[in-house]
Parts: structure tokens; C-alpha cells; sequence
């Protein structure tokens, strides 16, 4: 498909200016003026509307196909919560409002939905205060990690190290080391979760933290998880959860009952808001009592006539993290989602999703292998080696699903499985959807064991065919921007 | 396949000694896990290193991975055309596709490390 860039021909118009209203006289400093005409396609509105139409059909997402990709937890997201972020009340209200002298008294609401969400996600958690700020999972986990580090220099305690099992998300140690840690990778033992004597091996007054996602990205849950924490609180560290996989334990067990300090949640996974671009997501971070002063500033209180303000008087905390509030119409969404809800229906929502895994694993282990074949909660990884060995591996298995109008799992990822597929139906997908995935895994399998070249060319129906990923890796090429033809 | 005449360490590196120089890369068999290589970050020539420290980084279209050094040292020199053609180490794993060279401080480090029987052995208990 073209680029509204290459329709572009000079002298074609699209739209009409407002007649100018600025007052010519005032004089722009020239460091802020353009030294050149602004790079913009020269195109017709039915262009323009057609060319965005277009692309809108081109869309990928859940509410036009499955979309079991895993640790995403791309669950359908209810279109009521739309509606609520739309009212003006919401929408026409400015950031800074709230800043202003008595401005708090403008924006109760608002600050009640925040206070509020807050306390139902520490309810939801077990954990004692939360932080809306984050703007993204890995934001809420870089916000958390920085909480620890802040704990641990107020306490005096000289860390370098945090550990991760070789089976976390990628955004841990990520997050770890852009915090100025260290990471050290814990290995998995058989069953496919964290190897404890590996892990009381590397486990010192060295360590800061632990980072650990329960269940883990194989869907399993750790059952040492309370002597993991007890043995690193033990040595004064930290346990953080990262709270990408909540979606299979809400109800059941609580992060702050199984004895992690710090939380991050994904607003964009567990309480359906848009995933990133779809909307912008959220991150928020809760903590224990004792890592609370730490929290990101501002800090919305209730006090004591039942109002609400914003407090920035929190001398031990980290600071601002982001601009303002964190994504207000995203958090928004999610207090809407859990109160129509409520614990009951949260309690459903786990329940549901960990169904719904165990269906499809106990169905697909006929076709595909499964290397840890264990009871899964809310997802569950495949391994395409058997059909590896035809020729067909995990990123061609995606792509043919692609064309079957099914988003493909999570591949390669954890790295501790090969040619991994990883599989998340969520709770939203009706019996009708997982049985339809399951007849296209198995003719699938079965087109790999007869025609494993066919697989090469998949995706044919797609927009686009077979990407080049080595290219689109190494020549990055951003549209015509710098190009002066145009 | 597996060449007789290099050391091999459990995170898929090899290393070849020559005189008081090490020749660090990683396995064919890695390449052929990571799949197409994109990119490598080297590490500065000058640098210090100790055993199973963060030596490089590769990335692929399926991941990032690190590098560990096989064994503590100096780097005193780095392969910088994989830079440009980081597809080195996909086409030359053992060869052109070498990472870099460490002047080695501890020898006795390097008895530590499998021998091309032992990391065969290694890498089919890996594969499941």
C-alpha cells in the first residue's frame, strides 16, 4: 500500500485555513522559526479519508479477531468504559486544574477516581498504597525498581544486585539495569519455575530485589514462592511482583499475602483499557506501608472534612515520574471495569481465564509439544519443535495463523522453551472461539507433517506477505521524512 | 561440526587460545538458536572483564542476548566489521564471525570449560 507521502503531488489541497487571526507585528525569535517549509503530503481530503480508511481495515486487533497472544492478556475491552471516559466531565477538565489555588475543590471527581482506584487495586493486591503515574508496565516497573533503590540508600544498605529467573519478562532486567542494578539471571529447574537452590546460591546482602512474575510466562505458579520471599527478606532484600500475569490469580491470592513489597499492574491487561497502540496504558505501582514514602509525588489524600487534594510534601519520595497524573482516561476505564465487576466478578474473571488456558493446552498438547506439561493457569507454552524438524518452526506456524484471521501467540519467548509458542486465550473468548483455534492449530500440525514448504510463503492473504526481518531490523527507514523531493 | 581444538562454555561461547590471546565467539549451534543477527554491541577494546561477566550483546530477530566472558582478562581487541555485518556470525560462527580477543590474566579458568565431546554431549541434553 502507499504511503500518504508517495500520493502526494505538489498544489493538491486538502483542507481550508481559518483566516488569520494572529497579530503580524509581534516578531517570532528566529531560532524558532522553520528554516524550511514543513515536510507535509500534498493531498486531497477524499485522499486523505480514503487512505486513512484504508489503513483502518488493515487493523489487527481484538475486537476484530482472536487474539491469544501471550503475557499480553489481550482480552476484549468492554466499549461501556468508553463511553464513561467520553463524558465531558472527564474529558473537558485540564490537567492542571487540580494545581491550581483552591482548584482541588474543581476537580473532586476526578480525584476521587483516582483515590479510589488506588484503594481497590491495594484491596485487589494486598498491598498498602499505590501510584497511578506509570504510564506502562515497564514505566511501573522502572517507578518500582527506583522505590527499592531509594528504601534500600535510606536504609543505608549498599546493594548491587538484582535477581530474575531466566524465565521473566525481558522488561525486568531491562528495568533493573536502567536503575543502576545489576542483574543476575536464576535459572528454572524441571517443573519450570525458579530453581531454589540455584536461587539460595545467588542470594546475598548484595541483592536489592528479586524480580518475579507468579504465575511465571509458563503459566506455572511457584509453590516455594513464600520461602522465596521469607529467605530474601531474610537477607533485607526485596520482593517485587511483576503483575503482568494477575489476570490468573485475582481473588485467589493476593501478591502482598504471598509477601512482595512491591507491585506493578497492567491497567492494559488485567482491567481491559486499551493496550498501547490502542490507547495509552498504564502502569500503576502499589507498595507495602514501609516503602509508601517512597511513592512518586503528587499524592492525592482525602482529608479529614472528606476532600480531596493533591500533596507534594513527601520529602522521601522518588519524585515525579510522568507529567500530571498518570493516564487519567485510562484509569478511568479500569475503575469502571472493576466496579461493574466487583469481587465476584473478578473471582470469575481468573477462574474463566485459567479455564480457558487448560482447555486449549489439554486439546493442542495432542498436536504440538508441550515441555512442561503441568497444570497452567492462565497461559500456557507450546514448543513447535516437532514440527521444527519438518522445517516448519515457530515464527512460520505464526505467520500461517495469520492467515487464518488468528493473531499468533507470543513466539520465541520464554527462551527457555524452543521455537516456543505462547498461548493466552484470556476469559473473554466464548467455547465457539477456542474450538475454532483448536481445529486451525490442528490442520496446522497436520499441513506441517504433509507440506512443511507450503509454510514459507504464509501469510498470503495478509496486506502484507512475509516481512523481511532481518532488514526491517537493520535498515530502518523512517517514511520520506528527510527526503526533499517530496 | 563442533571444531576439536576449541573450549566451549555452557552459555554457548568457544574460545581459542592462541599464546597468552583468547579468541572469544559463540557456537554455531547459538547462531542457530538466536537466528538472524541484526546487531552486536562489542565491548571497548581496553577493557577489563572477569568470567561470566556481560561481554557483548547480540540481537536477533527473535531476541536480545548477552555474551559472557569465558574467562577473565583484558579485551585487547574487538571484531568491529561485525558492526556493519553482524550476519558474520549467522554465515562464520567460528571464523570470520569471531566476537573479540581477551589477553587472559588466569589460565587455570580456561580448565573449566568443555571440550568439543563434552559440549556435544551438552548441547544434545539441552535439546529437548
Amino acid at each position: 500500500m502507499e504511503l500518504i507521502f508517495e500520493r502526494s503531488r505538489k498544489g493538491k489541497i486538502g483542507g481550508t485555513l481559518p483566516l488569520k487571526d494572529v497579530n503580524e507585528e509581534v516578531k517570532v525569535d528566529p531560532a524558532y522559526l522553520r528554516s524550511r517549509d514543513a515536510q507535509l503530503p500534498c493531498v486531497s481530503e477524499p485522499e486523505v479519508v480514503r487512505h486513512f480508511t484504508r489503513l483502518s481495515n488493515m487493523n489487527f486487533g481484538v475486537d476484530s479477531h482472536f487474539y491469544p497472544l501471550g503475557s499480553c492478556t489481550m482480552k476484549y475491552n468492554p466499549k461501556f468504559t468508553e463511553k464513561i471516559a467520553l463524558l465531558e466531565e472527564f474529558t473537558a477538565l485540564h490537567p492542571l486544574q487540580p494545581q491550581l489555588l483552591k482548584g482541588a475543590k474543581l476537580t473532586q471527581g476526578a480525584l476521587e477516581i483516582i483515590y479510589n482506584l488506588e484503594a481497590v487495586l491495594s484491596e485487589i493486591t494486598g498491598m498498602a498504597e499505590y501510584s497511578t503515574h506509570p504510564m506502562a508496565g515497564a514505566h511501573g516497573e522502572l517507578t518500582g525498581v527506583m522505590m527499592i533503590a531509594a528504601y534500600h540508600r535510606h536504609k543505608g544498605n549498599v546493594r548491587k544486585h538484582i535477581l530474575i529467573p531466566d524465565s521473566g519478562h525481558g522488561t525486568n532486567p531491562a528495568s533493573a539495569s536502567i536503575a543502576g542494578y545489576e542483574v543476575k539471571a536464576i535459572p528454572s529447574n524441571a517443573d519450570g519455575v525458579m530453581d531454589l537452590e540455584e536461587f539460595k546460591k545467588t542470594l546475598n546482602e548484595e541483592v536489592a530485589a528479586v524480580m518475579l512474575t507468579c504465575p511465571n510466562t509458563l503459566g506455572v505458579f511457584n509453590p516455594h514462592i513464600k520461602d522465596i520471599a521469607d529467605l530474601t527478606h531474610e537477607v533485607g532484600a526485596l520482593m517485587y511482583y511483576d503483575g503482568a500475569n494477575l489476570n490468573a490469580i485475582m481473588g485467589k491470592t493476593r501478591p502482598g499475602d504471598l509477601g512482595f513489597d512491591v507491585v506493578h499492574l497492567n491497567l492494559h491487561k488485567t482491567f481491559a483499557t486499551p493496550h498501547g497502540g490502542g490507547g495509552p496504558g498504564a502502569g500503576p505501582v502499589g507498595v507495602t506501608k514501609e516503602l509508601a514514602p517512597f511513592l512518586p509525588v503528587s499524592r492525592v489524600v482525602k482529608k479529614d472534612d472528606g476532600t480531596f487534594e493533591l500533596d507534594y510534601d513527601e520529602p522521601l519520595s522518588i519524585g515525579y515520574i510522568a507529567p500530571f497524573y498518570g493516564n487519567f482516561g485510562v484509569l478511568l476505564k479500569a475503575y469502571a471495569y472493576i466496579l461493574l465487576l466487583g469481587k465476584e466478578g473478578l473471582i470469575e474473571v481468573s477462574e474463566n481465564a485459567v479455564l480457558n488456558a487448560n482447555y486449549l493446552k489439554v486439546a493442542l498438547s495432542k498436536y504440538y509439544d508441550l515441555p512442561y506439561d503441568k497444570n497452567c493457569l492462565h497461559e500456557f507454552v507450546l514448543s513447535v519443535s516437532r514440527q521444527a524438524e519438518k522445517g516448519v518452526r515457530a515464527v512460520d506456524m505464526a505467520k500461517a495463523l495469520i492467515d487464518k484471521g488468528i493473531h499468533p501467540p507470543t513466539i520465541y519467548f520464554p527462551m527457555i522453551v524452543k521455537e516456543a509458542m505462547m498461548v493466552e486465550p484470556t476469559e473473554t473468548e466464548s467455547r465457539e472461539t477456542l474450538d475454532h483455534f483448536i481445529d486451525v492449530m490442528k490442520y496446522l500440525a497436520e499441513l506441517a507433517e504433509k507440506e512443511p514448504e507450503l509454510f514459507k510463503d504464509f501469510p498470503k492473504t495478509a496486506p502484507v506477505g512475509r516481512v523481511d526481518e532481518v532488514k526491517a531490523a537493520k535498515d530502518m527507514d523512517v517514511a520520506c521524512l528527510n527526503d526533499d523531493s517530496l | 561440526m563442533i571444531p576439536g581444538e576449541l573450549k566451549y562454555t555452557k552459555e554457548h561461547e568457544w574460545v581459542r587460545m592462541e599464546e597468552n590471546e583468547v579468541v572469544i565467539g559463540i557456537t554455531d549451534h547459538a547462531q542457530s538458536q538466536l537466528g538472524d543477527i541484526t546487531f552486536v554491541e562489542l565491548p571497548d577494546a581496553g577493557k577489563d572483564v572477569k568470567q561470566s561477566d556481560s561481554l557483548a550483546t547480540v540481537e536477533s530477530v527473535k531476541a536480545a542476548s548477552d555474551i559472557y566472558a569465558p574467562l577473565s582478562g583484558k579485551v585487547t581487541e574487538v571484531n568491529t566489521s561485525l558492526q556493519d555485518t553482524p550476519e558474520m556470525i549467522n554465515q562464520s560462527p567460528y571464523g570470520d564471525g569471531w566476537v573479540c580477543r581477551v589477553d587472559v590474566g588466569d589460565k587455570t579458568e580456561l580448565d573449566g570449560l568443555m571440550d568439543a565431546a563434552a559440549y556435544e554431549e551438552f548441547i544434545k541434553g539441552t535439546s529437548s
